[in-house]
């Protein structure tokens, strides 16, 4: 085994020798050493699961000679992550994954970081969010629920969520603003957690992200008002009960002009070649070629948008003033 | 019973030879794991995760699982021999059983400590086979202020319990606090205490503090001491386990009572942590022998050892029926679980029995195994403390860097160990006890995230902690185990004055 290694290495290294001897821009840019995965969140969340499920797939299918390992940078709501990547100038072997805190982590916490010290890669997906209520509760419809906010004293609903000053608490704070309620927003660690104490009757509603709360949704725990999105999700498979995926209605269609996705996309430290971007462009088509991935995509009924180059660099800057406009708007913003 | 039927399909699915082969290779690298101290089996389990992407769902629970019970098994090992707990939950295996190994009883604890850590899994396991779906429901129960509630009473069962006034024990207990509010806030998102330093953006780490307070601590204290081991050196046979489980029997009660806690906390979920220091407690509180606590007991190790297995074990319960981790390594098989196909959740035990019962069966076998096998090598682990100081000390330094290092990969991480151990080094000088600021750095953050969360949810009433029969119970468990001392004293004077 290990003579068989270091042959490998070694033709390796000679196919390497024999190629820079050849002409090098011919010869396509690719990872000297392991590939820094860096999640800027806990273990077990929506980005980690992603992260670990690339690697799983790169390693599974041999998409990449240099092995990849992920890391959890999840300091500071992710601060911690970004503020590496951006201190790594022209390192080519470090990506991340991004959630919402791309944006809401410099603005609320003033950590100085902001998309524009990275390099953009890819835009893997879009998560969704759903508005989740218990399935034991009287309320069927968006319209219900609405009614039953208004006729409650202020701050008597409760919504959890994932962390504070995310996107979660933007959500709650944008529904609070399209229905002239006043809701108390209770902040979680993690998504699972918030599905739980949904089903536990310890909060009123959730935005969890559907892949969060769909086991609860299949056992009948969790019934789902509406999707924050101007299209309905894709899934037409049955999940609970009569119900797919794409029989939940989208909010606006309700009377709750709502729209928010969230990024899963991933950066690159400032100054890298642009060979090795295209590296990884290419190398997470081919991840987003795999059975593995369309099985998290339809598990999790992502959005499967995918961007890359000016595109994607283009959307990041329009998402960055959203969420500059909602988190000033809900006061959210850092105040030193 | 139909969970029994379940489970001889489940042994039918783990018996074959490949699945067996898995449990060793899961067994030794977990306790290899669980002796690094700084290389959890949270980081041992994500490590190996997606080489087992190619492996049947089944097979790569069972490596990954054994590498937990691994790890749970080998947190052990360094706590007794050299006072330097491998994971958070054997800080409390240290009060007695280091001092078990100073008294040249190094076989003893070990063995003590094997064998309750496998009676607690194997109770917590019969749990999980016979009422898992009734036990899945009582954790739904737990909101915000009955998990503070919960905190509350792990607090307050170490003030007063240790050899050192109650007033060091609270002052240990603050600082610890402290230390866990530095990081970023989550209930409001914002910076506290962190004074721009990018480095304390994370807050401490309580893998560093306790890397750096006892380990680092406890080189500097026997360096002053004169460059030797107090330890004498064991006497190595492997009789030595026969002999300690002749003795084993006498603490049933103590056994029984740390099984029930474990459940209790690894379902909920609060962790093995505050399982094992609060049954250490109340073994402290409720033994004959509660004063010879500390100076190695066997009972001290049984206490601790026996809860924090039972709740690392009955913490896969909510992850699989609830799809809430109930510790950081269930957190990272929780997203195994995803990617390899699987949906924790309420169904997942009606939908993937195989899978669910081949899991549970492999937690019987993966404990036997793992109990011979770290058995076997009890003498060749008490023969370390014959090797002498000089030489064991510096290779201590390294691992403990290393260790530190991996922990986040930040050199800043080491700086902190050193300062850390500094510190170890001046509270035990000043006779300050260590374990409630170990207990405060764990903790203290969750318990603040409860205790803010239920008030935001009752809007600012303290009547939240006793709003139900749960909830309230325990808030006045918290309260009689924190005014103990006083109570006791109170009754005991009733008594006297009455007799005179």
């Amino acid at each position: 085994m290990i003579q068989t290694l270091g042959l490998r290495t070694a033709a390796v290294a000679l196919v390497a020798a024999v190629a820079s001897f050849g002409s090098p821009s011919a010869m396509a840019w690719e990872p000297t050493r392991t590939v820094e995965f860096i999640v800027p969140a806990g273990t077990g969340g929506g980005a980690d699961q992603m992260a670990r499920t690339i690697q799983g797939i790169i390693t599974k299918h041999s998409l990449m000679k240099q092995s990849m390992v992920v890391v959890n940078k999840a300091g500071g709501a992710g601060g911690e992550g970004f503020l590496d990547i951006k201190n790594s100038k022209g390192n080519p072997n470090k990506l991340i994954i991004t959630l919402s805190n791309l944006f809401t982590t410099p603005l609320a916490t003033g950590i100085p970081f902001s998309w524009k010290d990275m390099t953009p890669v890819a835009m893997l997906a879009l998560d969704e969010f759903v508005l989740w209520v218990n399935a034991d509760s009287p309320y069927k419809t968006v319209g219900d629920f609405v009614k039953a906010m208004k006729a409650a004293p202020p701050g008597q609903f409760k919504m959890g969520g994932t962390g504070s000053k995310q996107e979660d608490q933007i959500i709650t704070v944008a529904i609070e603003k399209a229905t002239g309620t006043k809701m108390t927003y209770i902040p979680y660690k993690g998504g699972g957690e918030v599905a739980v104490q949904l089903v536990g009757k310890h909060v009123d509603a959730t935005v969890n992200n559907p892949i969060e709360a769909v086991a609860q949704w299949r056992a009948g725990k969790l019934r789902p008002l509406c999707v924050f999105d101007s299209k309905l999700l894709a899934g037409k498979d049955k999940i609970a009960g009569e119900m797919s995926w794409s029989d939940i209605p989208t909010c606006k269609s309700q009377g709750l002009d709502i729209e928010y996705l969230m990024l899963r996309g991933v950066f690159m430290p400032p100054g890298v070649p642009k060979d090795a971007v295209e590296y990884y462009v290419e190398l997470f088509k081919k991840v987003r070629a795999t059975p593995e991935w369309a099985q998290l995509m339809a598990d999790g009924a992502f959005n499967q948008s995918f961007m890359s180059g000016a595109d994607y660099a283009k959307w990041v800057e329009g998402e960055e003033k959203r969420h500059r406009d909602l988190m000033k708007e809900a006061g959210f913003l850092a105040t030193n | 019973m139909e969970g029994i039927g379940d489970l001889m399909t489940g042994f039918a699915v783990v018996l074959s030879w490949q699945n067996l082969l898995y449990m060793l290779i899961g067994i030794v690298l977990g306790v290899i794991i669980g002796v690094l101290p700084g290389l959890g089996g949270a980081n041992g389990v994500a490590i190996l995760l997606p080489l087992t992407f190619t492996m049947s769902p089944t097979s790569a629970i069972i490596l990954l699982s054994c590498i937990y019970w691994g790890a749970l098994f080998g947190g052990a090992i360094t706590s007794i021999l050299f006072n330097i707990p491998g994971e958070p939950w054997s800080v409390a295996t240290t009060f007695d059983g280091y001092p078990m190994a100073q008294n040249g009883k190094a076989g003893e604890a070990l063995t003590a400590a094997f064998t309750s850590s496998f009676v607690g899994a194997l109770f917590a396991v019969i749990v999980i086979t016979l009422a898992a779906p009734l036990v899945a429901s009582f954790a739904l129960q737990f909101g915000p202020a009955e998990k503070f509630s919960v905190f509350f009473l792990a607090f307050c069962s170490f003030v007063g319990m240790g050899k050192e006034p109650p007033t060091k024990t609270i002052a240990a207990m603050m600082l610890g606090f402290a230390l866990a509010a530095v990081g970023t806030d989550t209930v409001t998102g914002q910076l506290r205490l962190t004074f721009g330093s990018t480095e304390l953006l994370g807050g401490f780490d309580f893998l560093i503090a306790v890397i750096g307070l006892f380990g680092i601590g406890e080189i500097l204290l026997t360096m002053e001491e004169g460059l030797s081991f107090k330890g004498k050196a064991a006497g190595i046979s492997p009789a030595v386990v026969w002999q300690t489980w002749k003795e084993l029997p006498r603490y049933w009660m103590t056994s029984l009572r740390s099984c029930l806690i474990g459940c209790w906390m690894g379902i909920t979920p609060a962790g093995a942590t505050p399982a094992s220091f609060m049954s250490y407690g109340i073994a402290k509180r409720a033994s004959r022998k509660g004063d010879q606590f500390g100076k190695g007991e066997v009972e001290g190790v049984v206490a601790p050892e026996t809860a924090a297995h039972a709740a690392g074990t009955s913490a896969l319960l909510p992850m699989l029926s609830l799809g809430v981790p109930g510790s950081p390594t269930a957190a990272v098989l929780l997203g195994g679980l995803l990617i390899w196909g699987l949906q924790p959740g309420p169904l997942l035990f009606v939908e993937q029995k195989d899978f669910v019962w081949g899991l549970i069966a492999s937690m019987y076998l993966g404990n036997i195994v793992g109990l011979i096998v770290v058995l076997t090598m009890v003498p060749f682990f008490a023969a370390i403390l014959r090797v002498p100081f000089a030489i064991i000390a510096p290779i201590i330094l390294v691992v403990c860097a290393i260790g530190a290092y991996t922990v986040h990969n930040s050199t800043f991480d080491v700086v902190m160990m050193l300062v850390f151990g500094v510190a170890g080094y001046l509270f035990k000088k000043c006779n300050y006890p260590l374990a409630p600021l170990v207990l405060a750095i764990v903790l203290g953050d969750k318990a603040e995230e409860a205790f803010r969360q239920s008030l935001l949810i009752s809007q600012g009433g303290l009547g939240v902690f006793f709003s139900n029969g749960l909830v309230g119970s325990i808030m006045v468990l918290g309260l009689v185990a924190l005014f103990w001392p006083v109570l006791s004293n109170f009754y005991s004077r009733l008594l006297t004055s009455r007799r005179a």
